[in-house]
């Protein structure tokens, strides 16, 4: 009776098996710490939260603060920026979700929940980057008055939300709060 | 071809010695010296050695840059800026390499040209210039990531830019944009191992090049008739006929080179790259490198949604599919006749194709609005329709020209009109000049 008798799948089976997931998973192992070396260190996550003062900022101002190495545009808009907004249908709209980290991810992109909330809604918090590809959009300028990027022309409303143009979503709202009444604090 | 034998006898004891244990000499012998090459090749042939030599003085001036250079976000546009001011020679080794750069993508332009024209993808060769389109592809990130290394406006923009394409991959996109920059901006840690890979992967084009000359070497040349080689009389040893003819080639390549270097070295470059990079400011246009043009108006000519396809992911699977259509040419192209010379209407809209490339890197040059969008939508439907349309059905409708026998036939019909000795008749075969 030779070995090739014995039925399948047989011992050696098992055993080249076992030891071929063995090494699958070694290599596996062995090639994580190149890659997860390469994600955002201990440093670059430990700036992740910045408190801004925005005292200074009186309607139609806008400053711009460095959040996890990216502007945040914060504006204190005027009451026709504001009106303008508002006069926008939510089926206009290129992009109708919100895109608000403070609220439900399906909340949708009306004047309101862009802002600060009830009550604060002249002030626009958000990333300063165009969806697109991630230029710096210029403010107070484009066919909508809100922001333009130069880069693939895409036209922001005074929302920040996008009209026209390649970019796919509004210009997202970090995480943020007033601490107190002139002080945000962002992420 | 290479199946002959070897021809090379040593003739020194030293030789024979050598030869019986590492027969390096006999392979350099081989493959340079009695290697057989079609006889009627033309200058269009000569930039496989031309871009051997950009690629060796790219990674010498690199080297040498990279001893002076600093890859920390404080440091490296000053350390650019003293190499061009304190290093000795610095300013000519550093505009050396930045013109090399822009140097190097026009030879493997020509050269990309020349294998689209006169069929030289077609079997046997798929593998070879399979392995032309990984090295281009490397080139393509060598060039991008050295470019990121001065730290200027448009290093800091072009990069911002370019691992943007990321985010649009649906779930896992800004995770992978992570990774690659190691923060959630273009910042140190991006700029350091963007030096480190802009160090390795030229390297890596050597041992790329190595296999595309074995792949060259085992199903021989391709030559302007696209026949094969049948007989003797369609070659002629690589030294000294093809080796003079490269020589030449190089050397008036490299004379424009030199023009570029000396007289005219930011004409390439961009103006804005000279400014210190701000994160917190965009320039008013971005323009990559101008051998990325082409590409980046295909991404910005889809501005609009293809069913669930965003206009974000819709532009940068153009712009990967406008490089990715390049492997299967090989099996787009249906037709029996390799060489366009014989193949009247491949040619028109070979033409058509070569300017249509340089008409969209035009547009890539220009802001993306108004009638440029339009332009480039039109200009992007002819470069995949190229591909995808007119090289599979051409090879089934077109009539190709009467094909000559062989290779020799090919060049004494040529010949004959012209005259004995007759210069136009000494560049297509070295054998006939005088």
């Amino acid at each position: 009776m030779s070995a090739t008798d014995i039925e399948d799948p047989n011992r050696r089976d098992f055993l080249y098996i076992a030891t071929g997931m063995a090494g699958v998973v070694g290599a596996g192992a062995v090639a994580w710490p190149f890659i997860d070396q390469m994600r955002p260190d201990a440093s670059t996550l430990a700036l992740s939260t910045v408190e801004v003062d925005v005292s200074s900022l009186t309607p139609g101002m806008s400053l711009t603060a460095k959040w996890r190495g990216k502007p945040v545009f914060i504006r204190n808009r005027t009451a026709d920026e504001i009106e303008a907004a508002k006069a926008v249908k939510l089926d206009e709209l290129k992009d109708p979700l919100a895109r608000n980290a403070n609220l439900a991810s399906d909340a949708p992109a009306n004047d309101l929940d862009r802002t600060a909330g009830e009550g604060k809604e002249n002030w626009l918090v958000m990333v300063g980057v165009c969806t697109h590809l991630g230029c710096i959009p210029l403010g107070q300028q484009g066919d909508f008055g809100g922001w333009f990027c130069p880069c693939h022309g895409s036209h922001y409303d005074t929302a920040g939300r996008v009209r026209k143009g390649p970019a796919p979503e509004n210009m997202a709202v970090p995480v943020f709060e007033f601490v107190s009444d002139t002080k945000i604090r962002i992420g | 071809m290479s199946e002959g034998h070897s021809t090379y006898t040593p003739k020194t004891g030293l030789g024979r010695w050598f030869d019986a244990r590492m027969p390096l000499p006999r392979l350099v012998y081989d493959s340079f010296i009695a290697y057989p090459v079609p006889r009627n090749l033309n200058y269009a042939w000569t930039f496989g050695g031309i871009l051997s030599i950009m690629l060796v003085a790219q990674i010498l001036t690199g080297i040498v840059l990279a001893m002076h250079y600093a890859a920390d976000t404080h440091l490296a546009f000053g350390s650019v800026e003293k190499i061009m001011r304190d290093v000795n020679s610095g300013w000519l080794l550093r505009y050396l390499h930045s013109n090399g750069a822009s140097f190097f993508f026009i030879a493997v332009y020509v050269h990309i040209f020349r294998g689209l024209y006169y069929g030289s993808y077609k079997a046997p060769r798929e593998l070879l210039w399979i392995l032309g389109c990984i090295i281009y592809l490397l080139m393509m990130a060598t060039g991008f990531m050295g470019y990121v290394l001065p730290w200027g406006q448009m290093s800091f923009w072009g990069a911002t830019v370019i691992t943007g394409f990321f985010t649009a991959i649906p779930l896992v996109g800004t995770w992978i944009q992570e990774l690659l920059l190691g923060g959630f901006a273009v910042d140190n840690p991006t700029l350091n191992r963007f030096f480190a890979l802009h160090y390795l992967l030229p390297f890596m084009i050597a041992g790329v090049v190595v296999l595309h000359v074995w792949a060259l070497h085992v199903t021989g040349q391709n030559n302007p008739t696209g026949i094969e080689v049948k007989s003797k009389t369609d070659t002629v040893a690589f030294t000294p006929y093809a080796t003079i003819k490269d020589a030449l080639g190089m050397i008036v390549f490299l004379l424009v080179f030199a023009y570029f270097v000396f007289y005219m070295p930011n004409y390439l470059g961009h103006p804005d790259n000279y400014t210190v990079a701000n994160p917190l400011k965009t320039p008013a246009h971005i323009v990559p490198e101008w051998y990325f043009l082409p590409f980046y108006a295909i991404l910005r000519a889809i501005t609009f949604n293809i069913g669930p396809i965003n206009s974000k992911l819709g532009g940068v699977l153009a712009m990967f599919g406008a490089i990715a259509v390049l492997f299967v040419v090989p099996w787009l192209d249906t037709s029996k006749v390799r060489s366009a010379v014989y193949r009247p209407w491949y040619k028109l809209f070979f033409w058509i194709f070569a300017a249509n490339a340089i008409f969209l890197g035009w547009l890539g040059s220009r802001p993306a609005e108004g009638s440029y969008v339009v332009m480039a939508q039109i200009a992007t439907l002819y470069y995949f329709a190229f591909f995808l349309v007119i090289m599979p059905l051409l090879g089934l409708i077109e009539t190709p020209r009467r094909l000559p026998n062989s290779i020799t036939e090919a060049v004494l019909e040529k010949n004959k009109g012209a005259g004995g000795g007759h210069p136009a008749g000494a560049t297509a075969s070295p054998e006939t000049r005088g």
